[in-house]
């Protein structure tokens, strides 16, 4: 008896091998920017920056390895099939790159999830980080930032049908998710106490619960919810203004000020000469969304 | 044990005489019809809430996602693997330690063993990954270890010790150091007995890097994340499921019947005579579960 | 250390929300169990399967892949329930399939002459299990059902990462505010010790009253 089990279940894992071993070539069709749609960066070869260890050991190396989102269509997305990553953040890191004189499709992507960020920044995992990485003082105790490359604000993502909610006011006794340690919980957690707050690692389950009617409300930057939106705008939806600053600047290692000062002069140049604006249509611009005026650059001194 | 016992009287039942027959098969008849009408429910509900509609499947047909797919099967074994060598080695470390005739190291070990399997596997994988700062593959891989290492090695301990008394009296009297008896004499025995248990152990561990998800280490159930809450996809969260769990399920399955086979065959063997333990026996403090 | 005076009722709502998950999902792996054990040894064939099919099949199922099909898939069936119930159906089916395994070889520890010799008093099918055969499965079982409990309580940890509140992931609001992570870590650790060790020591306590002598 056992035995047969056994054999059957060998079969079965038999026939997943098989049926896994002939498939259409490629992966599935997915909606997001194109890529021969996305800006050429002009990859500056003779540029140093000796004063930076994570540059030295980058270029020792030969690549970036350069951390981000996986799962914020329309900012940082990873095809599931191809494993290549798309949208804005990603197209800020690749600009960067160029700017530091390597390649862009050299970059390793490495996809951190937000509670982990300052720890893959410290421990070298990883040489900058850009995935809505909001800009606070409390943060640049532990890391760097460049920029801000964009002036994000907390919005509200709900089902289509839903025409209760307008604004963060109405959340009480609504079940609220977003991600782990991120700003936007705590900021629902300070100011608007009787939300019920559930919390996951990344903000696509949160989706996946706001559309199996888990939870009511899903919050974080807007720029993130109207990627999802976008994605599907017969079932989500976001709604009213912003309520709140959430300056996206690049991670670095905090002792690391030599890398922090070229990625501010990289970003101003870039802003400069219209590849930020390019980067924008190609991608977050697709949901529908003008490209606003980049945020100004804070050059904070070194400390 | 199996769905068809021989008619032999057990300690709840006498052997079914001719009307009882009758009364069982009509209970097995409306038990029956309730099971499969559960099972046509259950099926029902994935039709109604719209599970096997193209858009959810055909993401499957692509190589891309199965190589994905196949690509966390591979990381789900490397992590297994990494894991079930080191676990052997810790726990071999561990066992000789609490056999020691040294009273600190004896001590060491306990209080080790002891620790690491009272904690949750999870939070010393969570400490590791997130208060030591380290890589999720090597995090994972060493939270495992210590915690099945330590399991393990009261496996070891309890196979060595149970080994009859005359078989190391000999070796004592045949003028063997104790390490030697101990390696000659009381490990291949103890080993032999306790293979199925530390077989199941293993279950164990390659049940656990699933737990890798948790710390975002690139494995078989983060693979199906990655498709499940893909909007392009519409959500295929059923059928990746329905994908994966049937390959988790039978490769446990698989390693679980391995044990079972040898505990079978071990039944058989004179070799483990001298060993005085039931082989497969639940007993120490901290298995099941997991 | 002032980790944990700072943060204590942080602490606290972790330390019970662990507690309730391990209570609410043990009380529901013991009755599961049961049932699930009392179908293997019925007479009635198609019972049988369905006993075996579930313990072979929960046995081997990595519990997070468990977590995350019952966490992330039943809602999808239109069922919409707390966090916290969904991990107490997960943890809670999970441990049946153990515990039902040691129930039954619970029933098989007791000899069959027990049951011949009180069927041969006359006693009925009911009588026989309640006074002869349960009460002599029932303390062979304490011990393994005591640790399979604790290692519930143990794995009640994945659920914290399926947004439930529980002990192990304070850490997270922890981390953000800034404090020592390895004390952090430390009362977190305590804080499971309490509960396994309580397990144990309500188990020990049993076998002394109830268990037998072998």
């Amino acid at each position: 008896m056992r035995t047969r089990k056994a054999l059957t279940a060998c079969a079965g894992l038999l026939l997943a091998v098989l049926a896994a071993a002939c498939g259409k070539d490629g992966s599935p069709p997915v909606k997001g920017p194109k890529a021969d749609q996305l800006p050429v960066y002009q990859v500056d070869k003779g540029f140093e920056l000796p004063d930076s260890r994570t540059w030295r050991n980058a270029k020792k190396r030969g690549y970036l390895r350069v951390g981000a989102k996986e799962d914020q269509p329309y900012l940082g997305e990873k095809d599931p099939a191809t494993g290549v990553y798309s949208g804005f953040d990603i197209e800020i890191a690749r600009m960067m790159s160029a700017s530091l004189g390597f390649d862009p499709k050299t970059i390793r992507f490495k996809t951190i999830a937000s509670a982990n960020r300052e720890t893959a920044l410290q421990n070298g995992q990883i040489d900058y980080y850009v995935g809505t990485y909001t800009i606070n003082d409390m943060r640049k105790k532990l890391v760097g930032f460049a920029g801000p490359y964009y002036m994000a604000g907390q919005g509200l993502l709900v089902r289509t049908d839903e025409d209760d909610i307008h604004g963060p006011q109405d959340l009480a006794g609504k079940t609220v998710c977003s991600a782990a340690g991120s700003t936007p919980y705590q900021r629902i957690a300070a100011d608007y106490p009787k939300a019920k707050l559930v919390s996951y690692d990344t903000y696509s389950i949160c989706v996946d619960n706001l559309l199996t009617f888990q939870v009511d409300v899903v919050t974080t930057d807007d720029a993130i919810l109207l990627g999802f939106a976008a994605k599907a705008p017969d079932e989500m939806k976001v709604v009213g203004k912003p309520f709140s600053e959430e300056p996206y600047g690049i991670g670095v290692p905090r002792s690391d000020n030599a890398l922090r000062f070229a990625l501010n002069d990289a970003l101003e140049a870039n802003e400069k000469n219209g590849n930020w604006k390019k980067a924008f249509d190609a991608t977050l611009g697709l949901s529908g969304a003008p490209a606003p005026k980049p945020p100004p650059i804070d050059r904070y001194p070194a400390n | 044990m199996t769905a068809h016992s021989a008619p032999t009287a057990t300690v709840l039942y006498d052997i079914p005489g001719p009307h009882t027959r009758k009364r069982h098969r009509l209970y097995g008849i409306l038990a029956t019809f309730l099971i499969l009408a559960l099972i046509g429910w259950i099926v029902y509900l994935l039709f109604d809430t719209d599970q096997f509609t193209a858009a959810k499947w055909t993401p499957f047909e692509y190589k891309g996602i199965q190589e994905l797919l196949l690509r966390g099967l591979g990381n789900t074994l490397k992590a297994f693997a990494y894991a079930a060598v080191l676990s052997l080695v810790l726990g071999a470390f561990l066992a000789v330690g609490r056999l020691s005739d040294h009273r600190p190291v004896r001590w060491v070990a306990t209080v080790l063993v002891e620790f690491f399997r009272a904690m949750p596997v999870l939070v010393m994988i969570f400490f590791i990954f997130v208060a030591l700062k380290v890589q999720p593959l090597p995090a994972l891989v060493a939270g495992l270890t210590l915690y099945n290492g330590s399991v393990l090695a009261e496996v070891f301990r309890t196979g060595i010790n149970s080994v009859e008394r005359g078989q190391h009296e000999a070796a004592y009297a045949l003028g063997l150091r104790k390490t030697q008896v101990t390696t000659f004499v009381l490990a291949p025995q103890a080993i032999r007995a306790m293979l199925p248990t530390i077989i199941s152990q293993l279950v164990v561990a390659l049940k656990d890097t699933s737990l890798g998800y948790l710390i975002t280490y690139e494995e078989f159930l983060h693979a199906g994340k990655l498709i499940a809450s893909n909007l392009d996809y519409d959500l295929p969260f059923i059928p990746v499921v329905m994908v994966i769990s049937p390959i988790y399920i039978g490769m446990c399955m698989l390693l679980s019947w391995f044990a079972t086979w040898v505990a079978r065959r071990q039944r058989r063997n004179p070799k483990t005579e001298a060993v005085g333990v039931g082989p497969a026996q639940p007993g120490t403090l901290m298995r099941g579960g997991r | 250390m002032d980790v944990l005076t700072d943060n204590f009722s942080l602490y606290g709502k972790g330390f019970l929300g662990t507690l309730e998950l391990t209570v609410y999902a043990s009380i529901l792996a013991l009755v599961l169990g049961f049932v699930m054990a009392s179908f293997r040894v019925a007479p009635v064939g198609s019972l049988r399967v369905l006993g075996t099919v579930w313990v072979t099949v929960l046995r081997n199922t990595p519990l997070t892949l468990l977590f995350f099909a019952v966490l992330l898939g039943l809602p999808r069936f239109g069922l919409v329930l707390p966090f916290n119930v969904f991990a107490v159906i997960a943890l809670g089916c999970y441990t049946s399939a153990f515990i039902c395994e040691v129930l039954r070889s619970g029933i098989n520890t007791v000899p069959t002459g027990q049951g011949e010799a009180a069927r041969s008093l006359g006693m009925t099918f009911g009588q026989s299990l309640g006074a002869i055969v349960l009460p002599q499965a029932f303390r062979s079982v304490i011990p393994p059902v005591g640790s399979t409990l604790i290692a519930l309580a143990k794995n009640s940890a994945i659920a914290g990462a399926f947004s439930v509140t529980e002990l192990l992931g304070t850490y997270k609001t922890l981390n953000e505010l800034g404090y020592s992570i390895i004390w952090t870590f430390v009362w977190i650790a305590v804080g499971y010790l309490i509960i396994t060790l309580a397990i144990s020591a309500l188990f020990h306590v049993m076998e002394k009253r109830w268990g037998v002598a072998r």
